[in-house]
């Protein structure tokens, strides 16, 4: 018909980009939670963290990835992730850098309630 | 009349062998191929892991030198041959020495950064190396081609190390901690520039090592990112954008810098190899010097009389090539004791 177009189906979809842009990315969460706790500058990356926890255990929760995703600005979906957290503090116990990983969590709650995204 | 020695590279390990061979009762020939002595330590404003100044521990070094030492600078040994159980030392300018035995301390090159093309160097304005931000410390200025001082810089390890396209599969050793002395250096130089590391592995291998490692992150805030840069860019700013991956994130990442520099590596510099082929000795497939035993006889080589001291048989810090040094003139004594017992 004139003046119409047919909807044509390729099968094709657009993904998003994987790559961090860590320019265009805002790290308000991280500079909160950073100044709130120092000792994350401390973090290696050992993952001594991740491998005693509990929650781990069960879920993909993973404090040493947490702690770069933050730090990058990737905070999509935080909230979510932090939730696995039960606070039960062995992974400060295990920390061969003294980084305070209980209080991370905490501020990281309270930096994402006080509406810093 | 007491026996000579020919010292060739007036560096660390030259000065360093000099002065112990002499307090054995040698007497010494040091040539340098340079008008000074000092060799690379003489570019180096800071020394790590205490940032104390390189000028320091030269003139201690220098300091050291007694008059058994004879100093021959700006001549360039091209050529030592064995005459009737002596050797013979001689330069392109026809200077001429005899000794009875060799030390070899010749030391390394630096890893020509334009080779790694997909970094930049020689090419964009503000890609730079660590040898170019010592003497940028030195000159007491750190800016960007423009004058203006950076925001941001990066740190890219292992260029030229650790790295077969480069042609170079071993690690250098020294350039992990140069690198968090320096990015600590430019905190105190500009505390409001962000620093990035870029990582393969963290090689803190020396004391003190860790600790600065430590304080680079606790006081000075410097990132650490594993991750090896495949290339950068400039943009139409002249900002560097670097393309690495995450790899603890298992993502690629994107960042742009102000200021990028390169840790360059150690090589064997080309006279090493030439003076070595021509008497024969072997260089290893990294292409330094091999020692007669790698453990036990580190200094010695497979020809009676020539030994070895410093980074011409590898990547080292200062403190081991002054150890090595001295343990070379020890190798030495004992070598003529040995041949004076037997005849």
């Amino acid at each position: 018909m004139a003046g119409t177009v047919e909807k044509v189906r390729f099968g094709f979809s657009v993904n998003k980009d994987r790559q961090i842009d860590y320019d265009a990315n805002l790290k308000d969460i991280a500079d909160i939670v950073l100044k709130a706790e120092p000792t994350i500058n401390l973090c290696i990356s050992c993952g001594t963290c991740a491998s005693t926890c509990t929650a781990g255990q069960f879920t993909d929760f993973s404090l040493r990835k947490m702690i770069l995703l933050v730090r990058r600005g990737e905070t999509k979906g935080l909230e979510n992730e932090i939730s696995k957290c039960m606070l039960c503090g062995k992974c400060q116990l295990a920390c061969p850098r003294g980084v305070s990983t209980r209080n991370l969590i905490l501020q990281i709650h309270k930096a994402l309630k006080t509406g810093a995204l | 009349m007491s026996r000579k020695i020919a010292v060739i590279g007036g560096g660390a390990a030259g000065l360093e062998a000099s002065s112990a061979l002499a307090s054995l009762g040698f007497r010494v020939v040091l040539v340098e191929k340079e008008d000074e002595t000092g060799g690379h330590i003489k570019n180096w404003h800071a020394l790590f892991p205490n940032r104390r100044p390189g000028t320091e521990v030269l003139q201690a070094l220098r300091s050291k030198l007694s008059k058994e030492v004879e100093l021959f600078s700006g001549k360039t040994v091209t050529e030592i041959k064995q005459v009737q159980g002596r050797f013979e030392v001689g330069s392109a300018d026809g200077w001429k020495a005899e000794a009875d035995a060799v030390l070899l301390t010749t030391g390394f090159s630096l890893f020509n950064a334009s080779k790694k093309e997909e970094y930049g160097y020689g090419i964009y304005d503000n890609v730079i190396t660590s040898a170019d931000l010592e003497s940028a410390f030195s000159a007491g200025k750190i800016t960007m081609k423009n004058g203006e001082q950076p925001k941001r810089i990066g740190f890219v390890h292992c260029v030229g190390s650790r790295d077969e396209k480069a042609g170079n599969i071993y690690c250098s050793k020294v350039c992990c901690v140069t690198a968090v002395k320096q990015a600590i250096e430019v905190k105190q130089f500009l505390p409001e520039c962000e620093v990035f590391c870029f990582y393969m592995d963290m090689r803190m291998f020396g004391r003190h090592y860790e600790e600065l490692y430590k304080e680079a992150q606790e006081k000075y805030y410097i990132q650490f990112i594993r991750g090896r840069l495949s290339e950068s860019t400039e943009d139409h700013t002249g900002k560097i954008i670097l393309k690495v991956e995450d790899t603890l994130l298992g993502k690629p990442l994107k960042i742009g810098v102000d200021m990028l520099v390169l840790m360059v590596g150690m090589e064997s510099p080309d006279i090493t190899r030439k003076l070595g082929s021509e008497l024969g000795l072997l260089n290893d497939s990294d292409r330094f010097l091999v020692s007669a035993d790698q453990h036990i006889s580190a200094n010695v080589s497979e020809i009676p009389g020539l030994f070895f001291a410093g980074t011409c048989t590898g990547p080292k810090n200062i403190a081991d090539t002054l150890a090595d040094a001295r343990s070379a003139a020890l190798a030495i004594a004992g070598y003529f004791e040995n041949n004076s017992n037997r005849s």
